[in-house]
């Protein structure tokens, strides 16, 4: 994708985007900072230890896996580092560390490397990792820490149930949940590392759109769909709809994962398609699921339905017959 | 054809280069629900062999007999009975494995693979090579579903061959891994891990045969099936018209 060889008589297109993935992926890093700083402000040095875990991990294995499958090696375009914190940012801050390796390895070999490498893998690679070591160690996963009781000066509760679980008994029982909701967006609450602080996640958010990095619909869509459906159901309950939003990952799957480029539609309207659905599954999910989260799962679904919305989005060229079906192009 | 084939080649051939779990891609809903542990795995195999070791036989007897156009119903009623004959007998002499099995012991009714040996084997060969040809394609099945089934319940159970004194009686009930029992990783004993360990077993086998020089498994066509040879799908349209004409 570079221009190395600026003399070179081709077709179009002539003007490229000086964009690598390269530096595509180190934009998205960058805007991953202020919640790997939150998650480390909030739940310790471990956190990061987490998070150094998940990414050697994950560089590790794709080094590995590249080496072993004799292709070109890829650990040079920082993708399996965005891999590597994601998952981490998709795990509580007490998981043991082993497995974290089992996620990070899953990510990466199975669902990445095995399906060709970076651009090629069905699903996001990180939510897969996630949902294995879910469906694997269930205790170990939803084994949440309460944030700030790193500290020895701070010692009030070890483990705390997380807020989601507080809030869908709010409507139907009338209780508050215990994190204000305040505390809920700056992160002051109890969660998985990345997806507790709302602001560090929006700020990450809105660095990538700035950047055009990734567009706005899919999150807003996504996040708006959500917020439709809560209200719905919390019957008008406003502060309901703002705890729905800003507890769980929402907002982290919303900027970071359900963006991944690999796995969401090109088109506008697939887009709007892929967004909506993912709202609508997380809100069942949530609202009428066994499971509190549903983030995950819902963007691995739409995921999974990206082929098929990407074909009955297909634009039609300029100036191509109504009526006429045209013949599926590649 | 198939016949001048020495009767080795069709006992070993079941094995790797056409096991039916892993390059006929046959059988595979047996195959992912039984596999969740090796005891039932090795059970399903040995049940599942039985059944078309016999059916085999009697097929491949009443091959002359059988009108072509209603061949597949009469496979079904000699598969039927033998299914029945070895549902009894699990039940009354290891009742574990009947509790283990559930529903998939009378399944094996509709099972692929002994369908397909009817169709593709059986039904054109004599008794001698159908029944060998039975034992190959029964091996080959519990060797696959034994290898998945290891896989599925070290990681997914952290034990190997747990509950087996319900299958062959004794004290002996399986080893349990030291690690691996206390934090066993839950999603290899539910589908989504059979999957994966299905798939990534397919691609070594894959991988095996390919070493041997015989094409992929992969869903393309007739012709890259590693059964295409004998294989009676293609045949049997034109076979039909022309025993149509012929009639």
């Amino acid at each position: 994708m570079t221009l190395n060889n600026k003399l070179v008589v081709s077709a179009s297109p002539h003007d490229r985007s000086h964009k690598t993935v390269r530096s595509i992926m180190l934009d998205v890093i960058i805007a991953m900072v202020p919640a790997l700083i939150a998650s480390v402000i909030f739940f310790g040095p471990r956190a990061l230890l987490v998070e150094c875990v998940s990414v050697g991990t994950c560089v590790i294995a794709e080094f590995i896996s590249r080496v072993v499958m004799k292709r070109g090696q890829t650990i040079g375009d920082l993708s399996a580092v965005i891999t590597g914190l994601l998952l981490a940012f998709n795990l509580p801050v007490n998981i043991p560390l082993w497995m974290v390796m089992i996620g990070a390895v899953v990510a990466i070999v199975v669902v990445k490397q095995f399906f060709g490498g970076i651009g090629q893998n069905f699903v996001n690679p990180a939510i897969a990792g996630r949902i294995v070591l879910l469906a694997s160690f269930p205790v170990a996963m939803s084994t949440w820490t309460a944030p700030l009781t790193w500290s020895a000066q701070n010692l009030d509760g070890l483990t705390s149930a997380s807020p989601l679980a507080d809030i869908h008994t709010m409507v139907t029982a009338g209780t508050t949940p215990d994190a204000s909701l305040v505390e809920m967006l700056i992160g002051w609450r109890a969660g998985c590392l990345g997806e507790t602080c709302a602001i560090a996640i929006i700020l990450g958010g809105i660095y990538l759109i700035a950047r055009k990095v990734i567009s706005p619909t899919i999150p807003l869509i996504y996040i708006g769909t959500v917020a439709v459906i809560m209200l719905i159901a919390g019957k008008g309950n406003l502060e309901f709809v703002a705890y729905e939003l800003l507890g769980g990952g929402l907002m982290l799957g919303a900027f970071f994962m359900a963006t991944d480029y690999t796995t969401s539609p090109i088109t506008f309207k697939g887009k709007i398609i892929f967004a909506v659905g993912c709202g609508v599954i997380t809100s069942l999910i949530r609202l009428f699921g066994n499971l509190p989260e549903g983030v995950s799962y819902s963007i691995i679904i739409m995921n999974i339905l990206v082929p098929l919305i990407e074909n009955i989005t297909l634009p039609k060229p300029f100036g191509t017959p109504k009526k006429k079906k045209e013949a599926k192009a590649e | 054809m198939a016949e001048k084939k020495s009767l080795g080649k069709e006992l070993t051939k079941g094995i790797i280069i056409e096991n039916p779990v892993l390059r006929l891609v046959l059988g595979t809903c047996p195959t992912l629900a039984t596999t969740t542990s090796v005891t039932s795995a090795i059970g399903m195999g040995i049940s599942a062999s039985i059944v078309l070791i016999c059916s085999n036989i009697v097929i491949s007897a009443l091959r002359k007999v059988i009108p072509a156009k209603v061949r597949i119903p009469a496979y079904i009623v000699v598969i039927a009975s033998f299914v029945t004959i070895v549902q009894m007998l699990v039940k009354a002499f290891v009742p574990v494995l009947d509790e283990q099995l559930g529903v998939y012991l009378p399944l094996i009714v509709v099972n692929c693979i002994i369908l397909g040996r009817a169709e593709a084997f059986a039904g054109k060969n004599g008794v001698l090579a159908s029944a060998v040809d039975g034992l190959g394609m029964g091996i080959g099945f519990t060797v696959a579903l034994f290898v998945m089934g290891t896989i599925r319940e070290i990681l997914g159970a952290g034990s190997f061959l747990a509950g087996i004194s319900g299958l062959i009686g004794g004290t002996f009930d399986g080893f349990k891994i030291p690690f691996l029992n206390e934090n066993p990783m839950l999603i290899f004993i539910l589908a989504p891990g059979g999957f994966f360990v299905y798939g990534l077993v397919m691609a070594l086998s894959n991988k095996l045969a390919e070493s041997k020089g015989k094409p992929k498994a992969e869903l393309q066509g007739c012709e890259k099936c590693p059964m295409a040879k004998s294989c009676s799908i293609r045949m049997t349209d034109e076979a039909c018209d022309k025993k149509e004409v012929e009639a």
